[in-house]
């Protein structure tokens, strides 16, 4: 038999009561390997306001580049301390802030190896269904060739790729623009 | 790695767009730009798992969780979680949040002029079992009026979040009460085409889980993604 998937409705402006217990911010424990970044970034709306209301969540490889997960069958090591997991609400000024590790390359739809990458989900009162897209890390010269970016329009790319943070080793910017010039790229899934 | 299976594309209408109009704080937040189609890959088609030590008896009885019991009408809220293959979908969290019996949430920005319950949170997690049921005790939510438009009052509702096998089949949706007069005005509940699959938000009165002399049951049924019959090939 075949059933049709439930559909989508908004968090809502009251979500914090039933999403802030399984925060996380921190996705990564001491001990764990691979290279610490902070990643910083502000939710703006289709005025140019910060949107304070918003929530986003964090899916990741580790940094060999292997999914806490049972469909991840490659021969690479998985670790404790990181589920590679993260819920992280916005402020009132609409900022987020999250630690984690820069993930290892995973395996894209063609054989070729995807560049380090998170997929992020997005959540906020107005999303009827939420937003799906990717941060990619700065200087990294795989990004040239990852499959998924490559199928996102050339003057758009760079909605999905941070940039390091001034004057603040170890941290990336990176910004969620829903409407207008510089809007972010969303994803649907499947081809 | 072998092929992955992808999910399968949902049914036409069946989702809402992000752009609603009538839902006013769609209009600057619903992206304008064409979403991007991207093929499955291992980080879709993977995402986080949750174990049961992660929730407690308490946190699916929200009528349990303080000192008292909460005002307003004790229901059972049950159900079963299914992927679009028909398959119970187990060890899946199950998030949910609510108004009180009076229509107020225990939340800083929620100024509706209508108490607070001291004995109420409004907030449950459960993870569903091995055929993939979960239940909740829980007070009914009020009604509550909202700016969206003039005269506007949400119809009562619960929310409910779930993660299911991946990160593609992850699901945030509201359930609503059979015979609410507000549903046909509530732009949220409306904003999905398909009208049998806007009705299926709608739980169903329940003998069975009914509780005698204690509380009405109301069954909702969640399916999530089902993935495609057979992986795709490499081109």
């Amino acid at each position: 038999m075949s059933l049709c998937a439930t559909t989508s409705q908004t968090v809502g402006p009251f979500f914090k009561i039933g999403l802030l217990w399984l925060s996380r911010n921190r996705l990564v424990e001491e001990g764990v390997t691979g290279e610490r970044v902070t990643v910083r970034g502000r939710v703006i709306d289709g005025d140019g306001v910060p949107v304070p209301d918003a929530i986003l969540e964090v899916w990741q490889a580790n940094s060999h580049g292997k999914y806490a997960h049972p469909e991840d069958t490659q021969d690479k090591p998985l670790e404790g301390g990181f589920q590679g997991y993260g819920r992280i609400p916005v402020n009132a000024e609409g900022a987020f802030c999250f630690s984690t590790i820069k993930p290892g390359t995973v395996p894209g739809p063609d054989g070729k190896e995807q560049a380090p990458h998170l997929a992020i989900t997005l959540f906020m009162r107005g999303l009827l269904r939420h937003l799906w897209t990717r941060m990619y890390f700065p200087n990294d010269s795989r990004n040239a060739a990852d499959p998924i970016l490559k199928l996102v329009p050339a003057d758009r790319r760079s909605t999905l790729v941070a940039t390091n943070a001034p004057n603040e080793p170890g941290a990336v910017e990176w910004n969620v623009i829903l409407q207008g010039k510089n809007e972010t790229v969303f994803f649907e899934l499947g081809l | 790695m072998k092929p992955l299976a992808g999910y399968r594309a949902h049914y036409s209408g069946t989702q809402p767009n992000h752009l609603h109009p009538t839902y006013v704080s769609s209009i600057k937040r619903a992206p304008t730009q064409p979403l991007v189609h991207i093929p499955y890959t291992l980080t879709e088609v993977t995402g986080p798992s949750f174990g049961p030590e992660l929730t407690s008896r308490a946190a699916c009885d929200l009528t349990r969780q303080h000192k008292a019991e909460p005002l307003g009408e004790r229901i059972v809220v049950s159900g079963r979680v299914l992927d679009e293959n028909s398959r119970p979908l187990p060890n899946t969290l199950v998030e949910i949040w609510q108004a009180n019996a009076a229509g107020r949430y225990r939340h800083e920005w929620d100024q509706h002029d209508a108490p607070l319950d001291p004995n109420f949170t409004g907030c449950g997690q459960a993870i569903t079992d091995s055929e993939g049921r979960y239940h909740f005790v829980t007070i009914r939510p009020g009604e509550y009026p909202w700016r969206n438009h003039y005269n506007a009052w949400r119809p009562a509702h619960i929310h409910f979040s779930l993660f299911g096998p991946s990160f593609a089949t992850r699901l945030v949706t509201q359930m609503f009460f059979p015979g609410d007069p507000l549903l046909p005005y509530d732009p949220i509940f409306n904003c999905t085409a398909d009208e049998k699959a806007r009705n299926r938000l709608i739980s169903v009165f329940d003998w069975e889980t009914t509780m005698p002399m204690h509380a009405l049951g109301y069954k909702f049924d969640i399916i999530l993604r089902g993935r495609d019959a057979t992986p795709m090939e490499d081109e």
